[in-house]
């Protein structure tokens, strides 16, 4: 079995890059669904809203300002094959040094506190960042990486239900988490919900969720059919764009499931804003 | 979709012609406070200490903007959710503010003491900061500089966009 090589240096790079481009670049899927919601949109408000919104996706990346002001925790999924070896730093390190990198040089603002409780100091470099590592066959690294915003994370739940709960009962919470949410996720919003696993397993299938091909769906057509009938009950809250009505609550609803305890049926519903900004690359 | 050009400071007779759900292009001075910004103001008021503004002339934004890049006047800016500064709000109205910006909904507390006081609550869109960036003349730290983008921040905006949510 070969080894393949891939030096710590290149890893920092190509993160840095991906950092750069998605502080300024919306993921392409998203303007043309609110292009359409525009066209179809009949409330005036609502309609000023989303146009304000698509107007800023370009303004952004002409202009070289952020998307939004709260440029995030960064957040990576990496897959790593197992036939790699980074050279030099760790992963982790190496993820690390890119992000302080591009804090600093793209203007990101630093979000990140040093400890959550007693010492809220702000170091100003935005590190750590969130890694989820998971070593696959194969001699590439994947990485998938994310700004992810306070706002839509705040108003995000996890609820371990009985497993006597009826597909009903986990639409209707979805709903609830978006309702409660209102405009304090900045919808439209993406939607993110683990089902299965146990508890930590449940939220990271919520985030994960997240960042599928916004046209995906589920592979089990039941799940596919939950993610339609979920996506329909969000956006018939007419809650709409920021919270001022309109047709467009939610963009898309993705579910992601695992296997679970016999007593358990973990749910949890995780919100993506809809200043979506993440990047797949591989290495 | 009522529309309204309003200078800053907000004045009764501005905040009377206003309904929920118009739309409004501020031009004038705002200052950013988020958080712990908030605590500090509210800590000072408890206190019986003098705050570093008059809050009948100021317009509070909860807001803490990406730095500013070289070359240009200020960074990203945007609403945070307002919800978080509630507990706070109320004391601050007491005490002469009248105009505040954010993004979401405020307690029924924060929106029976805006009503009371003839206060507004104005929402700026979230997720649009490159658009509400161009809205921006002018950006200095103007108190607690060690709050990094949690200071206090003194903006002098230009037909920034926001729509009534409570008034």
């Amino acid at each position: 079995m070969n080894t393949r090589l891939i030096q710590d240096s290149e890893v920092e790079q190509r993160v840095f890059e991906a950092i750069q481009f998605i502080t300024f670049n919306l993921d392409p899927n998203i303007k043309p669904i609110l292009d359409k919601a525009y066209l179809n949109e009949q409330d005036p408000l609502a309609k000023d809203v989303l146009t304000s919104i698509i107007t800023n996706i370009g303004l952004a990346k002409t202009n070289l300002i952020p998307l939004c002001q709260d440029t995030g925790t960064l957040v990576v999924f990496a897959e790593l094959g197992n036939r790699v070896l980074i050279e030099g730093k760790t992963l982790e390190q190496a993820i690390n040094k890119a992000l302080a990198r591009a804090t600093e040089t793209c203007y990101l603002r630093a979000t990140v506190l040093s400890d959550p409780l007693f010492n809220r100091v702000n170091l100003g470099t935005n590190l750590p960042a969130i890694v989820h590592t998971k070593i696959v066959e194969g001699s590439e690294l994947h990485l998938h990486i994310a700004q992810k915003g306070g706002g839509a994370e705040n108003m995000s739940r996890l609820k371990m239900f009985n497993p006597s709960a009826c597909p009903q009962d986990i639409i209707d919470y979805v709903v609830e988490t978006v309702s409660l949410a209102g405009s304090k996720a900045c919808p439209p919003l993406i939607v993110g919900v683990g089902i299965g696993g146990n508890f930590e397993q449940c939220a990271l299938l919520a985030k994960k969720a997240l960042f599928v091909d916004i046209y995906a769906n589920h592979p089990d057509p039941s799940y596919r059919d939950m993610e339609k009938d979920m996506l329909i009950a969000i956006n018939e809250t007419k809650i709409g764009a920021q919270g001022m009505g309109g047709n467009l609550t939610a963009l898309a609803v993705h579910i992601m499931t695992a296997p679970c305890h016999i007593a358990s049926l973990p749910v949890a519903v995780n919100l993506q804003c809809h200043s979506h900004r993440h990047l797949a690359i591989t290495i | 979709m009522k529309e309204h050009y309003i200078n800053l400071p907000l004045n009764a007779n501005d905040i009377e012609q206003l309904s929920v759900g118009d739309k409004v292009y501020l031009s004038g001075e705002v200052f950013t406070a988020r958080d712990v910004a908030h605590a500090r103001l509210d800590a000072l008021l408890r206190d019986n200490m003098a705050l570093p503004f008059e809050l009948q002339d100021i317009c509070l934004f909860y807001c803490g903007p990406s730095p500013t890049p070289e070359g240009k006047i200020c960074g990203a800016i945007g609403p945070t959710t307002s919800a978080r500064m509630d507990r706070f709000t109320p004391l601050l109205i007491e005490h002469g503010l009248r105009v505040m910006i954010g993004k979401g909904d405020r307690s029924e507390e924060v929106t029976q003491s805006i009503r009371a006081h003839h206060a507004v609550y104005l929402v700026c869109i979230g997720g649009a900061s490159a658009l509400l960036n161009q809205s921006v003349v002018s950006r200095e730290t103007f108190l607690w500089d060690d709050l990094g983008t949690e200071a206090i921040i003194r903006l002098v905006v230009k037909d920034l966009p926001a729509y009534v949510s409570v008034v």
